[in-house]
């Protein structure tokens, strides 16, 4: 907690200075544990524990799957079923691998949207949020590699789809995909190159993790209402912030145990509710389901890609521009990844000078409207491409990106922000009372 | 209402998965089987009676290639003695590379896969097709029916309406649950196609069910192992909450003096 005034671990013992001299972990496992936090963090702070333990869960998972199964066209699904019928417990690593990747998307989206609102992207922030972003990025690769592996049909018919997006773009498209697929259609060689990726990519989420918590560690957490900790004493600091340990982890260990209940209810009574029933079928070159539609995590992002198409006269003016360059699939594919990427962008975009969406009566309900627009994307992103669907699909996408492009850039200079307490202190005793009179002005 | 978000965010969740099961909709009828639910149970006579419709209707076409004959004998599924999984295994036989011939098959190999090219494999098909996609395409009735694929295969069973058309040589027959209503297969199950050594009803509904039953362990042959796991896990995890409720509550409370 570089900015934040705390004590530090003192070596006592002889072996203990022996150790600190050579290699500081005592004292970085001090630093993390005893790490000052705001003492107001709310329950939309407890999504990094969730987060972190649903990585865990399934590198542990997957690592003992990947000892039963086959990455080969003529197996995997033959080695699915094996370790669903033979292996010891097997149904259950299954499952609990299948559904933690959903597990893990509904925290990672509870967690960006808890960013958004309460400001946690702005200075001195940016790099956490940007170190946020690519692990975002990195889980969808994750997650879109995992789903191919047990070589149902979404699996043969998703990769089919998604690798195309990378074939739409100009010149080179073709070569990437190419490159992406080991070859000229979803066979064995893609199988075989999304297993290895699928290994590889959570251990570099996992060290991607590290930086993430060493760069906030840094900064100090933000907390709901976006006033930092007082710095000017450790007396002072400890007003505003309580230790992490043990009182943010016993609070963040109960909400993931109630999660969790949900979790295993899911895996133990409905595990596959969440899935596609295609991919109980095995894949198919020569039978294309009626639907491909990829896993909800990915419905917003599939909406706004589907939803420009040549009739859109943006997509059109572009395509004139360019001189045919930028063609209806290529603008989606722009688009698809312009919508993560204005969120990536959003510490530059945000103007206001206030960083909690407590005070900003505006942004309150634009927020508001995004999040609302969030989910219609994900709707719509799960509907067949054809009206009104199509018509939804363009505005809801209009949305998100006026959000970050228009509302943030000019709401920081016409909004009137509300009054915000003068210290964390203070916000913490109106809440819950505590001796914030002995401090307040 | 970041509160609400988080809540939010798991009901869209599930309200993309069941919206996107939707189209090209049959009438699917809701049978009741005794598997469904968080407690529901596979019924061992029930799948024993399926085993004997899939022997003696479906098998002439249908293959089971995913599943081992021995697990025939497992706890939780049809769990026939030894003795009888021997025999059953017998009746099929298996190219021997070895002896260049076909020998009897034994409990450790598999069910033979579909005799006719067109046939899909039954092994997975209760998952492989989603019955219940409401209300609203949520799919949340899911949670107490299971996903409707014993229903989807039982509805096709009974959905028949005797009326035929060929189509480029083809004969298709029209059923109300089938996606389209013309099906390929012809009509399998009449009602008394099969004699119960136990007298149990075998008009067409109940044969049915019970075929969807059976294939509905093979397609989850692990699922009465699953629910006892998720009831375990829901009961020592809530257990587990409530000790961390009060840990908290306690822990804070010093700094939280309003209450």
């Amino acid at each position: 907690m570089g900015g934040i005034p705390h004590d530090h671990y003192e070596p006592k013992t002889k072996g203990e200075k022996w150790l600190h001299s050579r290699l500081p972990i005592v004292g970085l496992m001090y630093a993390t544990l005893t790490a000052p936090t705001p003492k107001n963090l709310n329950w939309m702070w407890i999504w990094g524990i969730v987060l972190t333990f649903c990585l865990v869960l399934q590198i542990v998972t997957g690592i003992v799957l990947a000892m039963h199964y086959t990455p080969h066209v003529d197996n995997a699904f033959a080695s699915v079923e094996h370790i669903m019928r033979d292996v010891n417990g097997g149904y259950m690593l299954r499952y609990m691998h299948a559904n933690g990747a959903s597990l893990f998307f509904v925290a990672v989206y509870a967690h960006i949207f808890r960013g958004l609102y309460y400001g946690s992207y702005k200075a001195p922030r940016e790099v956490t949020w940007i170190i946020g972003m690519l692990i975002y990025l990195l889980m969808m690769a994750t997650g879109f590699m995992g789903y191919v592996l047990p070589w149902g049909q979404m699996s043969f018919w998703g990769a089919t789809v998604i690798t195309g997006l990378f074939g739409a773009i100009p010149f080179i498209g073709e070569s990437i995909q190419t490159l992406l697929l080991g070859g000229p259609a979803v066979d064995n060689a893609t199988l075989n190159r999304f297993f290895s990726l699928h290994y590889l990519l959570p251990f570099v989420i996992a060290g991607l993790v590290i930086l993430h918590i060493w760069a906030f560690h840094t900064t100090g957490n933000n907390n709901p209402t976006g006033v930092e900790v007082r710095r000017g004493s450790k007396e002072e600091a400890e007003k505003d912030t309580l230790p992490f340990w043990p009182y943010f982890v016993i609070k963040d260990l109960f909400a993931l145990a109630v999660i969790l209940v949900v979790f295993f209810a899911v895996v133990g009574f409905m595990p596959n509710y969440l899935g596609h029933p295609d991919n109980y079928i095995e894949a198919n070159a020569l039978s294309t389901p009626a639907h491909i539609v990829p896993e909800w995590y990915f419905l917003p992002f599939y909406a706004i890609l589907r939803a420009f198409t040549s009739e859109v006269w943006v997509v059109q003016i572009a395509s004139f521009v360019t001189g045919g360059i930028i063609d209806a699939k290529f603008f989606g594919v722009l688009a698809m990844f312009g919508a993560i990427a204005v969120m990536a962008l959003v510490p530059w975009l945000d103007t206001s000078s206030v960083r909690s969406g407590r005070f900003r009566p505006m942004f309150k309900w634009w927020f508001a409207l995004l999040v609302i627009d969030f989910f219609a994307l994900m709707w719509l992103g799960a509907m067949p491409a054809e009206e009104p669907y199509a018509s939804f699909s363009l505005i809801a996408s209009a949305y998100w990106f006026a959000y970050f492009l228009v509302i943030l850039p000019l709401l920081g200079v016409i909004e009137k922000p509300d009054a915000q307490p003068a210290t964390i202190e203070e916000d913490f005793a109106t809440h819950y009372g505590g001796d914030a009179d002995k401090s307040a002005e | 209402m970041l509160k609400k978000l988080a809540i939010s965010t798991v009901a869209a969740a599930t309200l993309a998965t069941g919206a996107f099961a939707a189209g090209g909709a049959g009438h699917i009828e809701d049978f009741d089987f005794s598997f469904e639910g968080p407690f529901g149970a596979f019924d061992q006579n029930q799948l024993q009676r399926g085993l004997q419709v899939y022997t003696e209707v479906c098998s002439a076409c249908h293959g089971l290639k995913f599943v081992p004959i021995r697990t025939l004998a497992d706890e939780g599924g049809p769990h026939l003695p030894e003795d009888q999984v021997r025999a059953y295994a017998a009746q099929f036989d298996i190219y021997d590379a070895a002896l260049d011939e076909d020998v009897p098959r034994k409990p450790s190999d598999f069910f033979p896969e579909s005799a006719l090219e067109n046939a899909p494999d039954l092994s997975l098909m209760a998952k492989a097709r989603a019955g219940f996609h409401g209300p609203y395409g949520l799919g949340i009735n899911q949670f107490v029916k299971g996903i409707g694929g014993t229903e989807y295969i039982a509805s096709i069973l009974t959905g028949y309406t005797g009326e035929e058309k060929e189509q480029a040589g083809v004969t298709f027959y029209e059923n109300t649950a089938f996606p389209g209503g013309w099906i390929a297969m012809a009509p399998p199950l009449y009602g008394e196609d099969v004699e119960f050594s136990d007298g149990h009803d075998n008009d067409l509904h109940h044969i049915a069910a019970d075929v969807s039953a059976f294939l509905m362990w093979t397609a989850e042959p692990k699922m009465m192992a699953r629910k006892q796991a998720g009831v375990v896990g829901v009961l020592l995890l809530t257990l587990l909450s409530v000790l961390l409720y009060m840990t908290n509550k306690k822990l804070w409370a010093p700094h939280k003096k309003k209450h």
